[in-house]
């Protein structure tokens, strides 16, 4: 039996894992090398181990093995082949073993990295990444088990086991549940193992950081060997975050692209936390400042990560995210609790070996600004989390709000939520602060700055930017909100665009051509260049955000067939609406609308209601016409039945906001020429040779 | 949090306590920001009694109710948009409805005890598939001054207490 396989193969993994554990510690308390040579190895099987339980699982999805609880909850007959594999991660137990699968990948992968010159650190990954697969894997073994069959009594009652009980028999459902349609969507394919490749990944970096910490080496040696794979996590976050994105707007049907669900937030607090670890190791790295705050941030990092897979998973929370009800929730509280104060009690324990080699002087320096940062991400990384925890909080603590009467209209005791104005009116003055600090910071110098050294390099793009700011004026603009918002968009744009030009115009005087010039600046530079690259994106994407959210417009109205409904200057035409059904199990409502712009047609729409047989849900797939200035995004809500003689639809203009997904793509080009490998680590000889053939 | 952290690897000495000063007029700012946006975005949860012990102290404030939807006073008009009901209390704690029987039979209790407070809802925008007599309907909004409670864009949430994935689907052969 193929799933009797897959259970052998989980079972295996984590008594390997809990072996692993224990091996590496014996083995560095003992200083035996063999015992820690023993837990590696055990630590790298794990990965070939979850490979065959994940096959096995997909196997059994992909042949509707429908004897398996699992595959009748998320697979079904008329779901298409590459749904019933992806079905993997479509439910509660596969995703949990789809999590590890991702995390013995990357155990794997740091095992077979050079450890020459690591050796006291590697019985501490050992132990951190094995003792996060083992609670993992125990999750799923005694909670969540992906490989539970159906099983039926004599007197008819149905229930589940992984063996067959004395006296039952194996019961076959006819069909499966299916996937949720929600989920049948390209992005929602790609989007969870982006997410949960972004989440295992930080796991790396943690697991040297507390290596560093129990060994006791204060040197940055575990930024410098971790720096990579931080990156490729922050990426992997990064992406995830904005393919979710892109498959809430195109299949959640509100015309919003992010709704501060907490969810959402859950995933994006490591994604803050990791921007601040990002850019306050490089100061650890040039001047040997921040080293309890890193330590701190990668902490604070791992413990998210975690609380994120926390709150998709154990349903203290409703929300699209949230799988049924678990029991797992107070499992994950005690992991979360257990590992944050043992990390924080070792930092406690290397708190002096820990001071800086250096003591800030300039507040304008690099370094101070790299502070600023750290501390308006942690803002609003503070408002999130309130954001997150405030229905606890406020039903909780009524006496706070009867003790200080100042903060009585927040603390009433009674139960409440907190929706995205919160979120948008909190955070939003921490952006636009960010926002600007990108611009200046990279201009600072490291040690001094003063106003002068800075003024003198920014002056020039700062009054290109007022002439951007006039046109805007100029061109009928009259949002202040917008006016401030997009003007520091472009003069951000401006400073780092002038920075790439100020670069290679000083290649140039040495007489490289300016193609030569700015490859070269980019390619002896990947780091620096390729952060710049990214800020680009991260301006590209703000341009899109402000565009959606403070211009974006709305209406609703039924219109008869041919009626017009008119949005600025921009009018839909009701056309026909057909009823049909298709192979996989749905029923489809597309309406045809015609678009105009200043009463001139533009193009034709086919937004559509898709209802599922199988689950009686109904999914509302808008009508997109889609360029760099607009999106006219319709929705068709409800029509009448059988004549079809009118719909009634909504109607989107959300300007600027395919910005968003172009800065995506140059976000995430800009983390490649960041991480890929820097020429200066080939070795000495090579180099050389390559300096004398470029001479010659 | 950050504040104690940050100040530990910062120097002491007397020219530095710009930076000491700096984080904690950040640390400030968050704080302002918190509470002012908590004030404006906070939307309280009330069952119906309780809106009602308020009385005028909750018109016009943003609040979440709670109440079984009464299938007879729905009432729709496809051309304004416009969406009618009367909701019927009933008790906002979860686990005490789970543990009486779940929810179908709190909605049934309140659909049929006329003694109950009720409250009447009005909604413009599209009306929802789900909206039937027996539902739990969440409404976030403002009571306003004729005692009708004036539904948010998109502030109309439904739930209905049989849930698809509980069934055990039907075994093959049968």
């Amino acid at each position: 039996m193929i799933a009797d396989l897959g259970f052998f193969a989980l079972l295996v993994a984590f008594l390997l894992a809990l072996y692993a554990c224990a091996a590496a510690a014996y083995g560095h308390w003992r200083k035996q090398a063999r015992w820690v040579a023993s837990a590696r190895s055990a630590a790298v099987l794990g990965f070939p181990l979850l490979t065959v339980a994940c096959a096995s699982l997909v196997y059994s999805l992909v042949n509707l093995d429908f004897q398996l609880q699992y595959v009748t909850q998320v697979s079904s007959h008329s779901m298409p082949l590459y749904l019933r594999a992806t079905a993997l991660w479509g439910g509660q137990a596969g995703s949990l073993l789809f999590w590890s699968w991702l995390m013995a990948a990357f155990t794997f992968a740091v095992m077979l990295r050079e450890w020459r010159r690591d050796r006291d650190l590697e019985p501490w990954v050992i132990i951190v990444t094995s003792a996060t697969l083992a609670f993992f894997l125990a999750l799923i073994l005694f909670f969540e088990n992906p490989f539970l069959r159906y099983w039926q009594g004599i007197t008819g009652t149905v229930w589940t086991a992984m063996w067959q009980p004395a006296g039952a028999q194996p019961y076959i459902p006819m069909d499966g549940n299916g996937l949720n349609p929600l989920l049948r969507h390209p992005g929602m394919i790609i989007h969870p193992p982006m997410l949960y490749i972004g989440f295992v990944a930080f796991v790396v970096p943690f697991a040297f950081a507390i290596a560093a910490l129990v060994t006791g080496r204060s040197d940055d040696r575990w930024i410098r060997v971790t720096r990579r794979w931080t990156l490729v996590a922050w990426l992997f976050l990064s992406l995830g975050l904005i393919l979710g994105s892109r498959w809430a707007y195109d299949v959640l049907g509100w015309g919003g692209y992010w709704g501060w669900d907490p969810v959402e937030i859950a995933a994006f607090m490591p994604w803050l936390t990791g921007t601040a670890f990002l850019h306050s190791v490089m100061i650890q790295e040039k001047r040997g400042m921040f080293k309890h705050w890193n330590m701190l941030l990668i902490i604070l990092t791992y413990c998210l990560v975690i609380f994120g897979t926390f709150l998709t998973r154990s349903g203290v929370l409703s929300s699209v995210h949230a799988f049924a009800q678990s029991a797992i929730g107070p499992m994950f509280f005690a992991f979360i609790s257990l590992t944050f104060i043992v990390s924080l009690a070792l930092l406690n324990k290397r708190w002096s070996t820990l001071r800086s080699e250096v003591e800030m002087t300039s507040l304008l320096s690099r370094e101070s600004l790299f502070l600023i940062n750290n501390l308006l991400f942690m803002g609003i990384l503070l408002i999130c989390f309130w954001g997150v925890v405030f229905p606890i909080v406020s039903e909780a603590s009524g006496g706070i709000g009867r003790a200080i009467p100042a903060l009585a209209h927040i603390f009433t005791g009674q139960r409440a939520t907190v929706g995205p104005i919160f979120y948008e009116s909190a955070t939003g003055p921490l952006w636009a602060a960010l926002l600007l600090l990108m611009g200046v910071a990279p201009l600072a110098a490291w040690r001094a700055s003063t106003a002068r050294t800075l003024g003198r390099t920014i002056w020039k793009p700062f009054i290109v930017s007022l002439v951007v700011l006039a046109g805007l004026l100029v061109g009928g603009m009259r949002n202040p909100l917008g006016l401030l918002s997009l003007w520091i968009c472009a003069f951000v744009l401006l400073v780092t665009i002038y920075e790439f030009w100020r670069g290679a115009q000083a290649r140039m005087q040495r007489g490289e051509n300016p193609l030569q010039a700015f490859w070269r600046l980019i390619g002896r530079n990947r780091r620096r260049y390729g952060g710049y690259i990214i800020h680009l994106g991260v301006i590209l994407i703000a341009v899109g955000i402000i565009g959606i959210e403070m211009f974006q417009q709305e209406t609703q109205g039924r219109l008869a067939v041919g009626e017009r409904m008119h949005l600025g200057s921009y009018s839909i035409e009701y056309e026909s609406l057909a009823e049909f059904e298709t192979p996989d199990g749905r029923l489809v409502d597309r309406a045809v609308v015609n678009v105009y712009k200043d009463g001139a047609f533009l193009t034709q729409l086919y937004p559509r209601r898709d209802f599922y047989y199988e689950s009686q849900q109904a999914m509302t797939i808008p009508g997109l016409r889609s360029t760099l200035e607009n999106d006219v995004y319709v929705l068709l809500v409800d029509w009448e039945a059988v004549s079809a003689s009118s719909a009634t639809f909504k109607l989107y203009v959300n300007p600027l906001v395919n910005w968003v997904w172009y800065g995506g793509f140059v976000f995430i080009f800009g983390t490649l020429v960041a991480s890929w490998p820097e020429a200066e680590l080939r070795p000495v000889r090579q180099r050389l040779r390559a300096a004398n053939t470029e001479r010659a | 949090m950050s504040s104690t952290s940050l100040a530990q690897p910062l120097p002491t000495g007397l020219g530095n306590k710009k930076f000491i000063i700096g984080g904690v007029l950040i640390l400030v700012a968050v704080v302002y920001l918190i509470i002012s946006s908590t004030a404006a975005g906070a939307q309280f949860f009330f069952t119906i009694d309780e809106l009602n012990e308020r009385g005028s102290q909750a018109v016009g404030k943003p609040a979440r109710v709670a109440g079984a939807v009464l299938g007879d006073t729905i009432e729709y008009d496809p051309e304004t948009l416009t969406l009618t009901f009367t909701m019927v209390h009933m008790p906002a704690d979860t686990r005490l409805i789970n543990d009486d029987g779940g929810l179908a039979k709190a909605l049934y209790e309140a659909v049929n005890d006329t003694t109950r407070a009720r409250l009447q809802v009005q909604y413009i925008g599209v009306k929802p598939d789900l909206l039937a007599h027996e539902v739990e309907a969440i409404v976030a909004g403002k009571l306003g001054e004729d005692g009708v409670f004036y539904a948010d864009e998109n502030g109309l949430l439904l739930r209905c207490p049989t849930r698809y994935e509980a069934a055990l689907p039907a075994q093959a052969g049968e």
